[in-house]
């Protein structure tokens, strides 16, 4: 067996003296569609946040491709590393957040080529041509001249998407992404990731479509009071699940 | 003169105030006191005053300005300390999550700012630069329809010493109008311009 794309070993996050995460361990392979579920405040997000390096954790490590991201050992201490590796580290994942983000300032296809040009250093015309590839992808090459304020929550997720996604990252992480859309535009945001899953596209979204998790992903997890309550296809977690909690859990969801 | 002292006044505050703002914003909280000092201090002073000081108080250490270079530095301070606390505050308006959805995509601390955020608080910051502007167009006329050395003169008796005609005052009524009215104009213009919905 190939080796594993991302291991997430005994992490522990704390705000304050609060600790959210609480030891999680996950190991992702190349093509791997990892859903996790779980309540408001299971520490979802901030799982997310860590992988992605928006957040410092204070015990455990993450690897990708067999490395170290984030930290380093010197003499036995553990390290944060400076602001331009971490930067190195950030552009391994692609996050996609809940609130779009996108850059009102810049037309859609210049939220896509930004990062092309000043991370991955492309010449403009390649730029041009990769973010065009993706907001095709995404199904909005006819809106690449407009701004952010002039589409619609789902155009600009999809947007977002493809400006993550455009930077070729080794895994995609997706935070919630349908949950600040009106209900009609949900799916069409949902099907662009079916898409990329369906090409190979290693992922790890956090969602509360449980019919899509269901569908899309090839392992889910059920985050509870910051650990990983439960893990296994979604077949097994979402018929046959083993703890009271999950089994709550999925009663109170809607498929 | 007066467009010479202006612009060249406005440019080097604006740089000034942007670093300013920056300052305000994230420095070690020390500098960040000092800075905040200097922008309360300078913002409640009068323009006037500003270059009597740049007068009085460098001729004291041996430096002395002529007019010319007195209404550059009292008005490059002014404009300095007012573009400051508008970066600041246009930086602080923008979303956190602007900066993090900069960060995901690997972008330097550098590169945010250059990239993402300065562009926004630019854009935001407009309006009212071009008010800020606007009056130190007319600080800098007056200093230079009066003269800085008549100034110094003219503190003491201001009122009751009728030193100007009134054909002079014609004048520069009209220039300030000219002045700001072309100002605000180009403001404008530069504003729709930039705009995005
Ligand atoms: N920046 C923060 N500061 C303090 N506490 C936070 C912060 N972000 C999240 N938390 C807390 O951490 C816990 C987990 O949050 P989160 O990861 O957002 O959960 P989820 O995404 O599963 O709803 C919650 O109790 C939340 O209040
Ligand atoms: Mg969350």
């Amino acid at each position: 067996m190939a080796n594993p794309l991302m291991v997430i070993e005994n992490l522990h996050k704390k705000f304050d003296k609060m600790e959210v995460l609480k030891g999680v361990d996950l190991t992702i392979n190349t093509s791997d569609v990892v859903s996790i579920i779980g309540s408001s405040g299971s520490g979802k997000t901030t799982l997310l946040r860590c992988v992605n390096l928006l957040e410092e954790f204070h015990e455990g490590r993450i690897l990708i491709d067999g490395e170290e991201i984030g930290y380093t050992k010197k003499n036995d201490k553990r390290h944060r590393l400076s602001s331009s590796i971490l930067a190195q580290h950030r552009a391994l994942t692609g996050m996609v957040f809940q609130t779009f983000n996108l850059f009102p300032h810049l037309t859609a296809l210049k939220n896509v080529t930004l990062g092309l040009r000043k991370v991955k250093r492309m010449k403009k015309e390649e730029a041009i041509e990769t973010a065009r590839h993706w907001l095709n992808r995404v199904g909005l090459l006819n809106w690449q001249d407009h701004h952010p304020g002039q589409l619609s929550g789902g155009q600009q997720q999809r947007v977002a998407i493809a400006r993550a996604i455009a930077m070729n990252p080794k895994l995609m992480l997706f935070d919630e992404v349908t949950s600040a859309l009106d209900p009609e535009l949900v799916n069409e945001v949902l099907s662009v990731i079916k898409d990329l899953a369906d090409d190979g596209m290693t992922m790890l979204l956090v969602t509360h479509e449980m019919h899509f998790a269901y569908d899309v992903s090839t392992t889910v997890i059920f985050m509870n009071e910051g650990k990983i309550g439960e893990q296994g296809p979604p077949s097994e977690l979402f018929q046959n699940p083993k703890s009271q909690r999950l089994a709550e859990f999925i009663k109170n969801s809607t498929f | 003169m007066t467009v010479a002292i202006s612009a060249l006044a406005i440019a080097l505050g604006t740089i000034l105030g942007v670093f300013v703002g920056l300052a305000l914003l994230y420095a070690w909280l020390p500098v960040r006191i000092i800075v905040r000092i200097y922008v309360d201090f300078i913002r409640g002073t009068p323009v006037f005053v500003l270059v009597l000081a740049s007068f009085y108080i460098l001729s004291i250490i041996g430096i002395q300005l002529n007019a010319f270079q007195a209404g550059v530095l009292a008005i490059t301070l002014f404009c300095s300390t007012h573009v400051g606390e508008m970066v600041r505050g246009a930086l602080a308006a923008i979303h956190r999550g602007q900066t993090e959805a900069a960060m995901a995509i690997g972008l330097t601390f550098r590169q945010i700012f250059l990239y993402v955020l300065m562009p926004q608080a630019l854009r935001q910051i407009l309006p009212t630069w071009v008010n800020a502007a606007t009056e130190m167009v007319k600080a800098s006329t007056l200093l230079s329809i009066i003269g800085v050395t008549e100034l110094l003169l003219a503190t003491q008796q201001i009122i009751s010493r009728n030193f100007l005609s009134l054909e002079f005052y014609f004048l520069a009524g009209f220039i300030y109008f000219a002045i700001d009215f072309s100002i605000e104009r180009l403001g404008r213009y530069v504003e729709r311009k930039v705009a995005y919905s």
